[in-house]
Formats: C-alpha cells, structure tokens, sequence
C-alpha cells in the first residue's frame, strides 16, 4: 500500500522529461509554433525510440505492458515541455482498438502502433460539443462511412483514424486517397494542430466491441489532458516565478513586492494539489474500473479550469511581454483553452461527475 | 502505487469490526458517557485504532504509519457511532511536540493524562501585538530559584477558561525576537493568572484573555530547553491523522452538502437537481479529491523517508479557498435561513439551518487561526517558490494545519 511513484516511473518520467527538454527541442517548438514546421518529429521519434507509443500496449501486441499511470506521466511531462507531437491523438487511438478490438483486431493493429511504425489520431466530433460517445452522429452504410469530424488532433499526418460512429460506437479507417482527406483547421494551440477529416465512402472495419472501447477511450481522454493540464500548469508557474525573479521595476524585482509574490502563491496553491486529483484518475481507470469516469470527468474539469486560470493570471503578471508571440507563455496558454475545451468542456463534465457520483 | 485493499485489509477491517462489536457501546453501568468513552478509547488506544502514533508506554497504539488502515478505522469507527480519537490542541499540538523535545519525566507525567484528556491544554503563543509577527511577543518569564515567574498576556487562547494547562511562548532570553523565546508548560489553575473569556463572533465565549501577574511554573516545565521555543513551536505531527483532519472534515462537509440540498425544496422539487449547484458541489468534490490523494502522496513518501513535497505548505490555503466555495454553495441553499442566527455555545447544540450559520463563521476562523492566509502566502511564495523574504519573512507564522 503506498501512493507514490516507484522508482521506475520516476525513471520513465524523466527520461521522457529529457527527450522534450534536450538540445535542439526548443528551436522545434519555436519553429513549429511559428510555422516552420508542421510538428516535432524528431522528439516523436525519440519518443517512439523510447517506446512511449507502446506503453499502455500488452507485450503481446510489441508494447511495453504498463499502465495509464505511466502514460499519463508522460502526458504531464510532454504538457510541461508543450510538446508538439501527435501523442494525445496516437494514443487514444491505440487504447479504443486495445479496449473495443476483437482479439483479431488488435492483432491486427496494435503492433504497428505500438511500434510508432504508423501514426493514428481520433476523429470524434461531428459538430461543436460533440466529444461524448452519444454524441456521434456519423453512421456507416454497410462498412463504409461517408461524413466529415473535426477537431482531429495531428489529421493531417494520421495514417489510421479511429472514428466515432452514432450509437457510440468505433471504426477504424485507413487514410488512404481519394477517400479520406484532412484538412487543416485554424487550431488554436500550434504544438497540437486540428483537421477537419472528411470521409467520402471510405472503407472501414467496425471495432467488434466498440461501445465499450469508446467509454474507456473518452475517460483516458480525460484523464491524459488532466495530466497534460497539471504539466502545463506547473510550466506557467514555473515561467512566471522565474521571470519575477529577473526583471525590476520601481528598482526592486517585481518577486520583491508583496502583491506579487502572493500572486504567484495563490497559482501555486491551486496547482500543487492538483496533482493528486490526476493521480487518482489514472489509479481509477486502471483500478476501480466503475468509479473511473466520475474521477475522470472530476480530474480533467478541474485540471483543465485551472491551467487555463494559472495561463491567464501568468500572462497577466508577465506584463507586456506576456501579451506577445515571441514570448513562450503565450504556447501555454493557447494550449491551455486546447485542453480546456478537447474532449468536453468542464460544466459539462463537472455535471456528469455530478450524475455518476449518484446526488 | 497501490491502493488496494488487499486480503491483510480486509482482514483488518473484520477485526475491527469484531472490536467495535464489542466494545462500543459499553454498557450503562461503566459509567456516565463521558467515562464510556474514556474507558472506549483506553481500549481502542490498546488495540491500536487510535492514539497510532503514540508509544504503547505512554498508553499509545504505537503503529506504522499507515493511510489504508487509517481510512478504515475511520469508515468502521464511523458506521459504528462510536467516538473519534478527540481533537484537542493537547492531542494535536502538545503530545507531539512532548515526544519530539520533553524529558522523560515530561513525557511521563504529561502525555497519558493528556491522552485521557484529565488534562486540557491552551495554546497560548499570540498576544495583543504580537500575532501574525509572532515573535514580536512580550510575555517574559524569569528564573527564580526553581521557578519561572511569568508576567505579561495572551489573547485568542482557545478555550482557556476550561483548561487546566497552557503550552506557551514566552520571552525567558535576552535574545532578540524569536532567538529569546522558550516553550513552557503553566498550571492555569493559579492565583497569579486571571483569565477573561472574550464573547466570539458566534455569541460563543471560547476564546480567552489570559493575564499573567507573577505567576508561577516550575524550572523544568520548559520543553527543548531554555530559547529554544520557535523550534519547538514549529514541530509538525507527520503523521496519517494530522495529514487527514483537512480532507477528513471537508469530507464530512462535503456529505453535509449533498444532503443539504436533498432536502431544501424549492418550486416543489430537491435543490439537488439544480444544474447550478449540481456542478458546483462536483467543484468542490474534485477539490477533496486534489487534497486527499496529495495527502496519500505525501504520507507514502513520508513513510518511505523521501522528503515529502510542497503540498503540505499549500493545503491550508488550499483549504481556505475551497471552505470559501462552500460557503458561497450553502448560503444560496439556505436562502432567507441566511437572515436568522440562534445564539448559542457551539455547533452541537444548534439545530437545523443554524448550523451552516455557524460554518459560515467557522469558515473564517480557519483563514485567520493558525497562520492567516497572507502569512500563509509568505511561507509558499517563500519556501515554495523559493521568492526573496520580505519584512514579515517566512517565520511570521508555521504553516500549520487548523489546529487552532
Ligand atoms: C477562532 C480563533 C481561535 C484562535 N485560537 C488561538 C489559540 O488558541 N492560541 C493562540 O495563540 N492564538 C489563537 N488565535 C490567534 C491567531 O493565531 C491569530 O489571530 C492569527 O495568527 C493572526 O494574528 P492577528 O489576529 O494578530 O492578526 P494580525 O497579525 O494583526 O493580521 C491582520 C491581517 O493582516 C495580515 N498581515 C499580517 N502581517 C502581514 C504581512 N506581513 N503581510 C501581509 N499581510 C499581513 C494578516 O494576514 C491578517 O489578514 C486564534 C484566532 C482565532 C480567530
């Protein structure tokens, strides 16, 4: 009994901290939020390298067998870094086929996501506010599927999609031309770009117990962003401390003044707990299998709220410099109103957390 | 991370649901329920479901730290009706710092009548102009022969007027601010101390002046020796109940909400239903959630001699801020409920809405007692966020929990 990280995850989680933080990654990040690049390939491969893709996937399958906790221990660190990779997509993808595949199906799938061989993503919403399973109004005629998602985290670069279809249920589609095509949307957070996905007859196979895989893939949505949430959260406070502790005014640094540095406290206590409430989601999802939505909707309502308040007062107490592009709290805060939004806006969530826990 | 309860808990849990089977309730004839419940907790303390983490010498249950175990007593205890281990400043605040500095004869003679709750405690460290600056405090206290002769004044002490004892901050050094400071145990019960009650916020009467004109204590009654009194201040309980009291109580007043508002009715059905208040109560659940699971977190790394992290420095703003939304959640629950307040002695003797009327206040003492939030501040942006001192420093006040 203990609720602490063993020393592998410790390891896990620094060595994926390394990879996001080594030489060369913020010029990527720089040129991919700036529009040079369309993403960081090469930390996406030295994340595939280190086996992130295969994390959640049974070694049967040519993954690594561990747990949601583990992955959302990356999703922390890659929030922290504001990574630019097509993590959230890829992985949400590989756990509906892991939980809604037949035995055949992962076969099938699995290996090569696991191994980062092909890139996947998730195409869900059909409309605004359309994340939830019953939400899905796309439906198959026969195998096929004809329609358009949005909001598809990496489209553009998507080699699979797992697709949303009406009756909550899954499909996985290849992206193959002329009957899948992406198109890129004006995303708000340029380390995690979004594609409207427009499906013309395109060939499909139906997950053989997609219902159920869908449930689990929208709770680990939720508690991935929660995790990615609190890293973000922890990047702005850290960002924000570290600049008022170098700039002056009024011939002080601005950590010098009260009013400041309680500013700064008042972020810091709403961030530090957080990160207990993800732990637990992820716990959950693994664990408590029944109570893993309600904590889910409970971690990423919150988590997401408060990164995107932290994102918000840190541009405030950074000043000018906050307010413009060259300045990189700005990727924090544009990937906070990503995870604000993606998967389920927080009322929302906040009240089906209210229905599940049973008042 | 592992927080199954596996076999070996839910052994535990079968044994002691077997102790509480047949110990609680005792039978009429031990005694009023006062002395039940003393003779109750004598033998819980015996069989280790409280008093965990004080040696089995001094009558403690002398456990491992354990959360898991700590979740079940209280679950058990609590299904049971049967009485908590009591939360009193001299079992919070005394025996630890006793166990952590006291000699031997301290802790002996100390420590077990404590325990039984034959003697009170006070806590007696602010005074007219020395709160949040705490070492700014003037009592002084002289070594005559063998005895300390105190003269000078308290305020806010809780519950002065029913104690027997007081564990103090005094000035005994010429050292300035907190380097002459020395903690001290005083009999109250002794002509040289006059105590006034100061009428509260809540029409209660629990807080106290306390004047001190030559009165008296024993030379070795100072515990960690002489001007070492901010130290000993400062020593924090690790241990699973000090790190649950918070998520315990916001737990309780958690459930407290959901049934609140099951049963306020409005255009015939439950406020319950409310979209509004369903999300908000979420709100606050969540919140519990962030304080209970970094709790875990800390006391897992804790009883593995990691150091343990920030949280603990952050949960009692953390706290404050979430009693804050509880408050604003109840009071549009209570409606014009608002309007009215029973005087009374306490929360217990209240009835009905009156109650959360009492909260509401309740809800600012735990942002003043124990360190108000700006000090609070201080200690995070601080030692937290490692940012300069200013005047107040971080000494200004422990970040400790709502101990007062
Ligand atoms: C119900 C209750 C029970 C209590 N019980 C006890 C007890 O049993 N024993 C005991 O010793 N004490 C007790 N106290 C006292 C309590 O510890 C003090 O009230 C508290 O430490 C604040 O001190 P103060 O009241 O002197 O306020 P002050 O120190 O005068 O502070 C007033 C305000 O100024 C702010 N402030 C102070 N310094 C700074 C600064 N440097 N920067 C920014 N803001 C600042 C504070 O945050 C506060 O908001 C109790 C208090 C209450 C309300």
């Amino acid at each position: 009994m203990n609720f602490k990280l063993s020393e592998e995850q410790h390891q896990l989680q620094d060595a994926v901290r390394r990879i996001v933080s080594a030489a060369g990654y913020h010029e990527r990040l720089r040129a991919v939020v700036d529009g040079q690049l369309s993403w960081d390939e090469g930390s996406w491969r030295d994340l595939v390298e280190f086996g992130v893709p295969g994390i959640v996937v049974s070694d049967r399958f040519g993954g690594i067998g561990l747990t949601m906790i583990e992955l959302a221990l990356v999703a922390e660190a890659l929030g922290y870094a504001g990574a630019a990779t097509p993590f959230l997509g890829h992985v949400l993808a590989t756990i509906a086929i892991a939980e809604g595949g037949s035995e055949q199906q992962r076969e099938k799938w699995l290996p090569m996501l696991a191994s980062g061989e092909k890139i996947a993503s998730v195409a869900l919403s059909d409309q605004n506010d359309g994340w939830a399973p019953e939400d899905w109004r796309l439906a198959p005629n026969g195998s096929r599927i004809s329609g358009r998602k949005i909001n598809v985290p990496a489209g553009q670069i998507a080699d699979i999609f797992v697709v949303g279809l009406a009756g909550g249920q899954l499909a996985v589609v290849e992206a193959l031309t002329p009957t899948v095509t992406a198109e890129a949307m004006d995303g708000i957070d340029m380390t995690r770009p979004l594609a409207a996905v427009e499906f013309s007859d395109a060939e499909t196979e139906l997950l053989e117990n997609g219902s159920a895989g869908a449930a689990r893939m929208h709770d680990a949505a939720l508690v991935l962003l929660a995790a990615d949430a609190f890293g973000g959260a922890s990047r702005i406070l850290d960002m924000t401390r570290d600049y008022s502790l170098v700039r002056e005014a009024f011939g002080a640094k601005l950590a010098q003044f009260q009013a400041y540095k309680h500013q700064l406290a008042n972020l810091a206590v709403e961030v530090i707990p957080t990160r207990g409430l993800y732990w637990f989601a992820a716990y959950a999802f693994e664990n408590y299998v029944e109570r893993s939505s309600h904590a889910a909707c409970l971690a990423k309502a919150h988590s997401a709220e408060l990164f995107l308040q932290t994102a918000r007062l840190g541009t405030e107490l950074l000043g000018g410099i906050g307010f413009t592009w060259e300045y990189d709290s700005q990727i924090w805060l544009k990937r906070a109103m990503f995870d604000f939004a993606w998967g389920g806006r927080p009322e929302r969530l906040f009240a089906k957390a209210a229905d599940l826990a049973g008042w | 991370m592992n927080l199954s309860y596996s076999k070996e808990y839910d052994d535990y849990r079968e044994e002691l649901r077997a102790f509480l089977a047949a110990n609680w309730p005792l039978p009429d004839s031990l005694g009023d329920l006062r002395e039940r419940t003393a003779e109750f907790h004598r033998r819980a303390a015996k069989a280790g479901y409280i008093f965990r983490h004080i040696p089995v010498k001094y009558g403690g249950g002398e456990q491992q730290l354990d959360f898991l175990q700590s979740e079940i007593i209280k679950e058990e205890f609590r299904r049971a009706g049967a009485p908590r281990e009591p939360e009193v400043i001299g079992i919070n605040r005394v025996i630890p710092v006793l166990l952590q500095w006291g000699t031997e004869e301290q802790k002996d003679f100390f420590i077990p009548r404590t325990m039984s709750r034959e003697f009170l405690w006070s806590q007696g460290y602010s005074e007219p102009n020395a709160g949040s600056d705490l070492a700014a405090l003037r009592t002084r206290a002289e070594l005559v022969g063998d005895k300390w002769i105190i003269n000078g004044q308290k305020v806010w002490s809780s519950n002065a007027y029913k104690c027997q004892y007081m564990n103090a901050l005094v000035r005994t050094e010429s050292a300035p601010r907190h380097l002459g400071i020395s903690y001290l145990l005083i009999d109250l019960q002794q002509p040289g101390i006059e105590i006034r009650r100061i009428k509260q916020i809540t029409g209660e009467s629990e807080f106290c002046e306390v004047f001190f004109n030559n009165a008296e204590t024993p030379a070795d009654w100072v515990v960690g020796g002489r001007g070492n009194g901010w130290a000993v201040s400062r020593t924090t309980l690790r241990h699973e109940r000090s790190g649950f009291r918070s998520v315990n109580w916001l737990d309780t007043i958690l459930r407290r909400i959901v049934k609140l508002a099951r049963e306020t009715i409005r255009d015939g059905t439950p406020a319950i239903e409310e979209p509004h208040l369903r999300r908000e109560i979420a709100r606050v659940q969540a919140r519990l959630y962030a304080m209970r699971y970094s709790t875990y977190r800390d006391l897992s790394m804790e009883a593995a001699g990691e150091p343990s992290g920030d949280y603990l420095l952050t949960q009692k703003l953390y706290l404050t801020d979430t009693i804050h939304l509880v408050e604003r959640l109840t009071r549009d629950l209570l409606a014009d409920d608002y309007l009215l307040m029973s005087p009374g002695e306490g929360r217990d003797g209240l009835k009905g809405n009156a109650k959360w009327i009492y909260n509401s206040f309740h809800s600012l003492k735990i942002a003043i007692a124990g360190g108000s939030s700006n000090i609070q501040r201080n200690v995070v942006g601080e030692r937290v966020l490692g940012l300069p001192r200013d005047n107040a420093g971080v000494g200004g006040r422990e970040a400790s929990g709502m101990d007062q």
